[in-house]
């Protein structure tokens, strides 16, 4: 029966998709899927470009392992004797990051406890979002003040003969870690439930009682995935303790004194040793060594969430 | 939660000595936790503030888009703040449109299986690559696998991967804070899912995605170490005031770089020359995080759920 006869009524047709839409939407999801898995496909890539550009020397025979982890002795250049090894730079980077985390963590978790506990909505606020701006400042600017203000300021009270040293980056990878222990810490305090809050309250609790023994414990694991997130941060950062720690491959002896770090070392080197060269695939395979260091710690916090998460 | 608020009938209460030790203590450490939010707020004002102070002399508009002159020792920076802006444009073209999708995918389309939590994971490791590690990655990947050379493609690419998570992060929240019964409604008058992310998922939640575009502009222009082997040099002759001064296959000054190149690298510069461009870098990211933050506050007010 053709639709337009003149007696009976007929139901309006179904109203079918064009077929452009419906493979555009096939298409669009596909390229959705695809973006979802891209994470992964980046993640693979990066090792393996890494590891690409670092496997020669990683299976040469004049390279030892064990050398290039526990050996203090770093002359990449050396004319006679070429050796690389990378543990004053790890030391570097462990004084670095462990001063910053001395002073970041009492400042970090206490910042966390004053914004969710001690302040008004208006101030709360407003702290948030100059945390989040001091979060935002580039790490070379960070660098920057590091190589002029902190430096002359370390100078002057001290009485150390140069101002770029352990205490330096210290200082400044501290104040670049703060903002994300805050962050992180004020929402695994944030996560305590509330009727923890009120129990303690209606047993007479001061905030500060209540802080302590019942949101600092209850809250225990949040706030050292914080920590954690701040170390890998710390670990990880390379400009601002390039232009602060100063340039001396060694194992400090005291905050006074001058390091390179392992990422430090990456930056000021990789420019001078020419591709494909030796120098060039160690300069690789400490870079894969930051790679395992800094996935072991994020994902340790990341762990320690999602178990908070899941607790919850 | 309220603090409790003080009646009548509380104060009629005799303090007790206890009760006022308990008091003072209270009052002491909320004072130590206030003193510390101050000592971290006071960095970002001091440092803004003796940045400027610093840089005064050099501050001009003649200072942006004047070339730098003498080997670097005076003149402006504008081919590095050109440079910068094309660094950032191109990577943000690359990782905005795959950071939304695998936003949508994770929020919108994914399971909870395995794959959905390596993804998951892949995204957190990314984000916590060093940068330095980008840098190595972008110089074996792009600049000699790829053949691209040191350009400005291989570092924009270097910097989109980079700021990848920080996209998908954002615009997961933004997705997320659509409620579920916007969606259910709309699948409920037969529509698929594609059709449901188009016409209520998206329109409600662009403004948040489009937050996090800006806060991935700050952190591209604020980077060094990942263009530092892959595009960006110390120096490039570029006409004064010239818009469009590279090619995709060009190397280009960027603003942090030279801010590293002016204050470690060349010697006798001007003395406030690298003040200046220190505020100027500082002063761009903080004014985009700013209106970030601004336009967030504003959707807030205005949300209608």
């Amino acid at each position: 029966m053709a639709p337009n006869s003149s007696n009976g009524a007929v139901a309006p047709p179904r109203q079918a998709r064009s077929r452009r839409s419906v493979w555009g939407e096939r298409a669009i999801e596909l390229l959705i899927y695809a973006s979802g898995v891209s994470a992964i496909v980046f993640i693979l890539a990066i090792l393996f470009f890494i590891l690409r550009e670092a496997a020669p020397v990683l299976f040469s025979d004049r390279f030892s392992l064990t050398q290039f982890l526990f050996s203090t002795e770093w002359y990449p250049t050396s004319a006679s004797n070429v050796r690389y090894g990378t543990l004053a730079l790890s030391a570097g980077t462990l004084a670095v990051t462990v001063l910053a985390m001395v002073l970041a963590v009492p400042f970090g978790l206490g910042g966390a406890v004053f914004l969710s506990q001690f302040c008004g909505p208006r101030l709360r606020e407003s702290l948030k979002i100059i945390i989040e701006l001091l979060a935002a400042i580039p790490s070379v600017v960070w660098g920057f003040i590091g190589l002029t203000v902190m430096s002359r300021l370390i100078v002057t009270y001290t009485g150390a003969p140069v101002g770029v040293n352990v205490l330096n980056g210290g200082i400044i990878l501290a104040l670049m870690s703060v903002p994300i222990i805050v962050s992180i810490g004020e929402d695994a305090l944030k996560a305590v439930p509330d009727s923890y809050i009120e129990a303690a309250t209606a047993m007479g609790a001061t905030r500060w009682q209540l802080v302590f023994r019942v949101l600092l414990p209850a809250a225990r694991n949040g706030l050292l995935a914080a920590v954690l997130l701040g170390v890998g941060r710390a670990i990880g950062e390379t400009m601002a303790v390039l232009m602060a720690t100063g340039h001396a491959v060694q194992i400090p002896h005291g905050i006074l004194d001058s390091v390179r770090t392992l990422t430090a070392n990456i930056a000021a080197e990789l420019g001078e040793a020419p591709a494909g060269s030796e120098h060039y695939q160690v300069l690789f395979l400490t870079g894969v060594l930051l790679f395992a260091i800094t996935m072991l710690v994020n994902l340790a916090a990341d762990l320690i969430i999602r178990g908070v998460r899941a607790r919850k | 939660m309220n603090p409790v608020p003080v009646t009548s009938v509380q104060a009629r209460f005799t303090r007790t000595p206890l009760v006022v030790r308990k008091e003072r203590q209270q009052a002491a450490v909320r004072l130590v936790l206030l003193a510390m939010a101050v000592l971290m707020v006071l960095p970002l004002v001091a440092i803004v503030g003796h940045l400027v102070v610093q840089a005064w002399p050099a501050l001009s508009w003649e200072f942006l888009v004047d070339v730098p002159r003498r080997g670097m020792t005076e003149g402006g920076i504008w081919p590095a703040l050109v440079g910068t802006v094309y660094l950032v444009f191109i990577s943000l073209a690359v990782s905005a449109p795959i950071g939304v999708l695998a936003a949508i995918y994770l929020n919108e389309y994914a399971r909870d299986n395995w794959f959905t939590r390596a993804i998951n994971l892949a995204v957190i490791t990314l984000a916590g690559v060093p940068s330095i590690v980008h840098a190595l990655f972008g110089l074996g990947a792009f600049v000699y696998a790829a053949r691209f050379g040191y350009s400005i493609l291989a570092a924009s690419l270097t910097l989109a991967i980079m700021t990848l998570p920080v996209i998908i992060a954002s615009t997961r929240e933004a997705l997320a804070a659509v409620p579920v019964a916007f969606r259910e409604a709309c699948w409920n008058v037969g529509a698929t899912r594609w059709q449901t992310i188009r016409a209520i998922v998206l329109p409600n939640s662009i403004s948040g995605i489009l937050t996090g575009v800006i806060l991935q502009v700050s952190r591209a222009a604020g980077e060094t170490a990942p263009i530092l082997f892959t595009g960006a040099v110390f120096f490039k002759a570029v006409q004064r005031g010239d818009l469009f001064p590279y090619r995709l296959t060009d190397q280009c000054m960027a603003l942090s770089m030279h801010l590293y190149t002016v204050s470690t690298q060349v010697p006798n510069v001007r003395e406030a020359i690298p003040w200046a461009t220190a505020v100027v870098l500082l002063g761009a990211v903080l004014a985009v995080n700013a209106a970030a933050i601004a336009l967030r506050v504003w959707l807030r007010n205005r949300k209608r759920w």
